[in-house]
């Protein structure tokens, strides 16, 4: 209920905001809605929402699973933690233009060179949410689980991943969001189809109609995937704590 | 089955480069079948020692011989459950062979039948004390360790948790290791007593209890209480 409040009064400065700015700089919600459908009807929206959802899946999962695996070890051992510290610090503050650009550069301007650039953007800051989780676990239950002669597996999914959850899950949020970001500057630079391809498109023309209808899309479709899979996660994966006041 | 300690020293450096002396030259040994009992003041570096025999301090001076396979029972000072699985799971993943009859057995006696699927955090420490109980009890253990499984509990309900371990551990033959700093247990549940010193720790007297666990009663721990209340 008061999601739909929030959102009705953002339509509603949106709506006022337009009225008073122009519908060149500003169009108002049922032109951007028009142009909606008509993507929609001719299919292209769906082309380009797909191949940019695709190409945010795999560099998000390559990504989290190998920051996941990186920052675990460089929170376990010392030694990895040393050598992998300055790269990070490197990797952490890399613009992602220049990560961008020097993949399409060395890599041409395919598909496997978007998502590699795209990934190497995210991972650094899954390293540093998950060897914070990997510091923080509770010695105290891996003496249990070590003196109770539980096997290693065993140990690890039931002893130390409910510890590093809460990270993974913050690490995947705050993730999602900056491929969001960063997938719409890869498809604008270096390929020929997805929402950021659209967006320079739409920019070339000053088509401000048609760049809100791809952003706010993409933006919904977001905003979908948290809540059905994000939160949802999130939530079982913290169950077992007492709720929040 | 047979537990042989035998410490020559342990040293600790503090953050501030001091090396303190922790524990003093300890040696003991200790069957099947057999409960035996540290006691020594708080600090005195009981679960230090505790820590070397269960293997997860390895830097210490001496040996320690107890056979590779023997299952350990563990009943750490906190009870050290995992807060996101339910009671039966905390028991579970540490006896994952345990049968159902066992374990309903189990809670009987721990009185744990009600909170199966309850977390840990919805526990009172009493509670909580009973479920790393019904763990430690769960492996089937050749050596059993207890670091004071009764400490900070009102002195009721420690009364009726002693009698509950009494006859745990009185239903299995196994190597018993229990540290506290309470007399009461000692006399309830050790075979033999090892007093120690104030850091760095050594032991100042064995004391064996001629009366078998089983019959004493009352009057008889009152004797043995007062017994060793003469010797110190």
């Amino acid at each position: 209920m008061l999601r739909l409040l929030s959102f009705s009064l953002f339509l509603a400065t949106w709506w006022i905001a337009a009225l008073f700015v122009g519908g060149a700089k500003l169009p108002s919600p049922p032109a951007v809605l028009n142009v909606i459908i008509a993507e929609a009807t001719s299919g292209a929206l769906f082309l380009h929402l797909g191949a940019t959802l695709a190409r945010v899946a795999l560099a998000f999962v390559l990504a989290m699973s190998l920051g996941s695996a990186i920052g675990y070890l460089m929170g376990r051992v010392k030694l990895a933690d040393r050598l992998g510290d300055p790269w990070l610090i490197l990797l952490l503050n890399l613009p992602a233009l220049v990560v961008i650009v020097l993949a399409y550069i060395w890599a041409g301007l395919t598909e496997a060179a978007a998502i590699a650039a795209i990934a190497i953007n995210k991972l650094p800051t899954a390293i540093v949410t998950l060897r914070e989780g990997t510091r923080a676990l509770d010695r105290s239950l891996d003496e249990m689980a070590t003196v109770f002669a539980m096997p290693r597996w065993r140990a690890f999914r039931h002893v130390v991943l409910p510890q590093l959850a809460p990270y993974i899950a913050a690490s995947a949020r705050s993730g999602l969001s900056l491929v969001w970001k960063i997938v719409l500057v890869a498809e604008l630079l270096g390929r020929p189809n997805g929402v950021g391809f659209e967006i320079g498109v739409a920019f070339q023309l000053f088509d401000t109609p048609r760049l809100l209808a791809y952003s706010l899309t993409f933006a919904a479709v977001v905003l979908v995937i948290e809540t059905l899979l994000v939160q949802p996660f999130e939530a079982r994966a913290t169950r077992w704590r007492p709720r929040a006041a | 089955m047979r537990l042989e300690v035998d410490i020559s020293g342990k040293t600790f450096r503090s953050a501030a480069g001091e090396t303190h002396e922790v524990l003093a030259p300890v040696s003991f040994a200790l069957q099947s079948g057999e409960v035996g009992v540290l006691i020594g003041p708080s600090g005195c570096g009981k679960s230090t020692m505790l820590r070397i025999i269960l293997g997860l301090d390895r830097d210490f001076h001496g040996t320690i011989a107890r056979p590779p396979e023997a299952r350990i029972g563990m009943v750490f000072q906190e009870p050290r459950l995992l807060p996101w699985r339910s009671v039966e799971q905390n028991v579970r993943l540490a006896a994952p062979d345990i049968s159902e009859a066992k374990l309903s057995e189990l809670f009987r006696i721990l009185e744990l039948e009600a909170h199966r699927s309850h977390f840990p955090g919805e526990l009172s420490l009493g509670l909580a004390r009973r479920v790393a109980l019904a763990r430690a009890f769960a492996v089937e253990p050749d050596l059993l360790v207890l670091d004071e499984p009764l400490a900070s509990l009102d002195d009721a309900l420690a009364g009726r948790l002693r009698d509950e371990i009494a006859t745990l551990v009185a239903s299995r033959p196994m190597m018993t290791l229990l540290v506290t700093h309470s007399l009461d247990d000692a006399v309830r549940l050790g075979d033999r007593l090892f007093f120690l010193s104030p850091q760095p720790a050594r032991i100042l007297a064995e004391v064996p209890i001629s009366i078998p666990r089983g019959a004493r009663g009352d009057a008889e721990i009152a004797t043995i209480r007062a017994g060793l209340l003469a010797r110190t």
